[in-house]
């Protein structure tokens, strides 16, 4: 007879000492393990619970301008300095560890149309309504010194944007046309012109560093080439565009924010139809400012609420407001892809996470993993009817519920017409246009 | 001789070149080397030697094309590119299918999917081979030569084996107060008996501590453990009742009147228990609520199991059905005529494939659970009151006061038991010991734990039920278990219902999105040839490119119809088969066809 029990030696099974972690012995035979499935979409449901739960976006409000902001620019090197423009040509400079202003200087008589940091980090640029370009020292002037500029340069017409090339000391201006500028000179070394009176905002590409992209007043979208004296090509669309921006990682894809309340994302080399047309806001769209993954970019609406769209998703997967945040005019991702500032009319600048139920600070090994696994697990399970309604839920004010629902209606009756003409027509003489093909008037090369 | 010496010279010129720097064992193992080839030579002359630099001139050669890593000290590896797994393995830890081919013009879909395939199969390959590092082998028990293992007696089985081990055949000497009922806790450490006339004690059995012990001075049908250790069912004369660890009485729940047997669900916290008035009911006891109270209009309740894949409840009737129920629905999910006469006992296996009844008819059945297709009938002389599966398939059956313990009784014809043991008196409950080659067997005379080697799951996982966990892990455990309760409302006969797409809806979801817009968004796109300049777009050209992609389509449906057509062909050339095979053979549920 030859016989075999099972006996197991506990010293195997149970830690050695008090200090020792716990022993876990793993068997991951199916069998031992039932009903997988409903065992992990209980799970994503507690994780789609908690997250909800844990969703509180706002961090903080940094109060101290006189003036609605009408700018903000984000310190190329440094994390915790922020950089606001307000509507009485005031330009603060914050701590946004500390959450204070730490220095204060009257840069304009009129608004800051246009503010940004030189790719170094020692000085900053501001347009304003006084015609002028002003150069400032990022540090604050040492005690019993005045507060002045580096440099100043008179213009002939108002500045309306402002944008620095990423590497050289060359930058560029809007207004009535578009000037790209040496730093060293006071006139610009190119003007760009098309038929257009007025330009809105003007940026360069983040890699293909000479390219720029600017919108006008005539409602089109036009791009440059430094290099060159003529403009490259346009693209003019049923609305006028207020600013654009480009993706930082596919530096082919730049989206605009529009009166239309969508936005739109464009290939620089098709601007036949955009990409994807993001719909949600239920106002005109002021600002946008991409992530620097380039995966999401958020967005500033006349309609109070801030946006999180993902970058091919036609609808945004998050909305911020607050009861006291008025029409949000400007609107940064801060660099470290974590905080989302917002400068709004009612003279506050608003700290915002990115990820509403992102734990601040630094997370334990278990506790990232655990994040990390909730998160595929809400992913896996995201298009189950109970799961989805719960991450998809979001309070919004009553006005704006009421407006997008109204815009639903609207939307639903235009297309129902459109249908019903379609069916009473020759077959072909009302032919199917897409959304993205419908906001698009024409290209101009 | 001539050549084989140069195939010595070759390899090391070529390594002369490059040269790995000197290392301490370089030396001592040239030198051992050196050794073994002058031994070689001396000994079998230069057969073996040859070639076995033959060989290694080979690998070398393969490796130098292929590039591969060598070791610090400049030897290749012996063993390139990832360990060999296993066929049997891989499907064993298989999940699903790869998933077919996507069309071209959902390329976001596309590319998921295929992460996603990667991904699993990534994770398949892993626990495959996390399966060889598995701590301890399953027990077993071979006869000597024209000894059958049935003959061997517990006694013989517990003098061979370890102290430890032989100290888990024990007898209880209860004759006051039996026959007893019995239940092993989930992790296979405590044991809970409840004798009919009113005595309950809970011990870990394997210490050999009582926990409790104490009299109901009321008649008692079963026990069960709850989800840990610390609680514990108990269906009374009247009502159910719920003690815990130190027989305080936590609940008398009046709702549940008249209860024979229960089962308990650990993984949705449900105690499903029948009736003496035909009521199959649910309390849920995380928060002590009635889930559903079903009334099968079946009369008397007493035989019931759950199946533990997908916790449908199992209930033998005196009719001979055996009937599958869920806490959503009001009717049987399955009615399944299994005997002549009642049935006496039901049991489904660990993976939820097999199902075994015992009858009146002095039968026992296997069933094919998934298929609901009957497999294996054996007549058994006396008929089996009670029937328990282990957690290795192991079927003990106990006729009177014997119990028998088969093996492989779905895949092999049996005729033989593996092992018999004769009780005292008349068997009353009887259970195996997850994760321990164990079977304890309540009796008139009280408690017998037997040893049946082979019968439990050698390794345990500890995440999941732990036999060696500590308070603090428990109290972790409980935590986790509750936090991912599986709600009722999710039992279905499939558990992987949950994680398919449910196409029906989404058909009609597509229709409805389709009758909105006023054309088909998923449609696909008609081709309209790129204008090509310098003359290339002329209207033959335009035409014959218009063809090209035309053909190509056409070739894919074509394709696709004639392997449907294959595949239907196959089918039905299986089914006949099939049909041949079973019209030999009459099964017991040929009388329902029409």
């Amino acid at each position: 007879m030859k016989v075999k029990l099972l006996s197991r030696n506990p010293d195997d099974y149970v830690r050695e000492t008090k200090l020792d972690i716990q022993r876990v012995p793993r068997n991951y035979d199916p069998s031992l393990h039932p009903f997988e499935v409903s065992r992990e979409y209980t799970r994503a449901l507690n994780a789609t619970k908690l997250e909800r739960v844990f969703a509180k976006p706002f961090l903080a409000s940094l109060d101290g301008h006189r003036d609605g902001v009408n700018c903000l620019a984000k310190h190329t090197t440094n994390l915790s300095t922020l950089l606001s423009g307000s509507c009485d040509g005031e330009v603060k400079v914050w701590n946004l560890t500390k959450r204070e202003c730490v220095r204060t200087l009257q840069a304009h008589e009129g608004f800051v149309r246009g503010m940004v940091v030189r790719h170094c980090g020692t000085s900053f640029f501001t347009v304003g309504d006084d015609k002028t370009i002003k150069q400032w020292k990022i540090e604050a002037p040492a005690y019993g010194e005045e507060e002045e500029p580096l440099n100043t340069i008179l213009g002939k017409t108002v500045f309306t944007g402002l944008d620095h090339h990423r590497k050289e000391g060359v930058f560029a201006t809007c207004g009535q046309q578009v000037d790209v500028w040496d730093e060293q000179r006071s006139s610009p070394i190119r003007s760009f012109t098309w038929g257009v009176d007025s330009f809105s905002a003007v940026r360069f590409n983040p890699v293909e560093t000479e390219l720029l992209a600017s919108c006008a007043s005539d409602r089109s979208i036009v791009l440059y080439d430094m290099r060159e004296p003529a403009p490259l090509k346009k693209v003019i669309m049923t609305m006028r565009s207020n600013t654009v921006c480009w993706n930082p990682m596919e530096a082919y894809y730049f989206t605009c924010s529009n009166e239309d309340y969508n936005l739109y994302t464009y290939d620089m080399r098709h601007l036949e139809k955009p990409i994807t047309v993001h719909m949600d806001h239920v106002s005109a769209v002021l600002d946008l400012d991409y992530s620097p993954t380039g995966k999401e970019f958020v967005s500033a609406s006349f309609d109070k609420t801030i946006r999180i769209f993902p970058k091919d998703g036609g609808h945004s997967r998050e909305v911020y407001h607050t009861k006291r945040m008025q029409h949000v005019i400007c609107i940064k991702w801060s660099a470290d892809n974590k905080y989302i500032l917002s400068g709004s009319d009612e003279m506050n600048i608003r700290l915002w996470k990115a990820n509403a139920a992102e734990k601040l600070g630094v997370l334990a090994p278990r506790e990232r993993q655990a994040a990390n696994y909730s998160q595929k697990l809400k992913e896996k399970y995201q298009h189950h009817p109970q799961i989805k309604r719960i991450a998809n839920h979001r309070h919004l004010p009553k006005i704006i519920y009421h407006q997008t629902r109204e815009q639903r209606v609207m939307k639903e009756a235009r297309r129902k017409k459109e249908r019903n003409v379609r069916k009473h027509s020759r077959p072909g003489t009302v032919p199917v246009v897409s959304e993205k093909e419908k906001h698009v008037v024409t290209v101009v090369k | 001789m001539a050549a084989t010496s140069e195939a010595v010279v070759n390899p090391a010129h070529v390594e002369k070149t490059k040269k790995p720097p000197a290392r301490y064992w370089d030396e001592l193992q040239d030198g051992k080397d050196e050794n073994k080839v002058g031994k070689d030579g001396e000994q079998t002359g230069e057969t073996p030697s040859q070639k076995h630099v033959e060989k290694a001139k080979k690998r070398k050669n393969d490796e130098d094309r292929g590039d591969a890593k060598k070791f610090i000290s400049g030897k290749p590896d012996p063993f390139p590119g990832p360990a060999h797994i296993s066929k049997d393995r891989m499907q064993k830890f298989k999940r699903r299918d790869k998933t077919k081919k996507i069309p071209r013009q959902h390329y976001k879909l596309k590319d998921m999917m295929a992460r996603s395939d990667e991904v699993s199969e990534m994770a398949q390959k892993q626990a495959a081979r996390i399966d060889l590092l598995l701590p301890e082998d399953a027990g077993f028990l071979e006869g000597d030569e024209d000894e059958d293992t049935c003959t061997i007696s517990q006694e013989d089985i517990s003098d061979a084996v370890d102290i430890t081990s032989a100290s888990k055949y024990f007898d209880l000497k209860l004759s006051q107060f039996g026959p007893y009922r019995l239940d092993y806790s989930r992790t296979g450490r405590h044991l809970l008996l409840g004798g009919r006339r009113g005595h309950i004690a809970c011990i870990d059995w394997q210490t050999k501590r009582l926990m409790c012990e104490i009299n109901v001075m009321e008649s008692i049908n079963d026990v069960k453990w709850l989800h840990s250790e610390a609680m514990y069912a108990v269906a009374q004369k009247k009502w159910l009742y719920i003690y815990d660890s130190n027989g305080i009485e936590l609940h008398c729940i009046r709702k549940f009147n008249d209860v024979l047997r229960m089962q308990f669900l650990p993984y949705h916290f449900l105690l499903a228990t029948v009736s003496a008035t035909s009521f199959l009911q649910y309390l849920d006891v995380s928060v002590g609520k009635e889930v559903a109270a079903i009334n099968t209009k079946t009369g008397r309740l007493d035989v019931m199991c759950q199946n533990p894949q997908n916790a449908i409840v199992h209930l033998g009737h005196s009719n001979g059905t055996v009937t599958l129920w869920s806490p959503n629905q009001k009717e049987a999910l399955v009615k399944m005529l299994c005997h002549q006469g009642a049935v006496r006992s039901v049991a489904v296996d660990k993976t939820g494939t097999y199902m075994v009844t015992s009858g009146m008819d002095k039968k026992l059945k296997v069933y094919d659970i998934r298929a609901f297709k009957p497999l294996k009938s054996y007549f058994l002389p006396a008929g089996a009151s009670c029937l328990s599966l282990s957690q290795r398939g192991l079927l003990s059956a106990a006729t009177g006061d014997i119990v028998q313990v088969y093996r492989d009784v779905w895949s092999t014809p049996v005729t033989k038991p593996y092992m018999a043991h004769r009780v005292q008196r008349t068997v009353w409950g009887m259970h195996f010991c997850p994760f321990e080659d164990v079977l304890g067997v309540g009796h008139g005379e009280g408690f017998t734990s037997m040893l049946i080697p082979g019968a439990g799951e050698p390794n345990f996982d500890g995440l999941d039920s732990n036999p060696y966990r500590s308070a603090k892990q428990r109290q972790e455990w409980e935590v986790k278990a509750l936090l991912e309760k599986i709600h009722p409302e999710l039992i279905t006969l499939d558990p992987t219902e949950l994680g398919q797409v449910d196409l029906a809806t989404s058909q009609q979801k597509h229709q409805d999105r389709v009758q909105a817009l006023g054309f088909d968004p998923l449609a696909k796109e008609k081709f309209i040839p790129r204008y090509k300049k310098k003359g290339r777009s002329s209207a033959g050209s335009i035409e014959r490119r218009k063809r090209q992609v035309a053909n190509e389509d056409l070739r894919e449906t074509v394709q696709q119809s004639s392997e449907d057509k294959m595949k239907i062909e196959k089918e039905r050339k299986e089914r006949e088969k099939k049909e041949v095979l079973l019209s030999s053979k009459k099964s017991a549920l040929d009388r329902f066809k029409k």
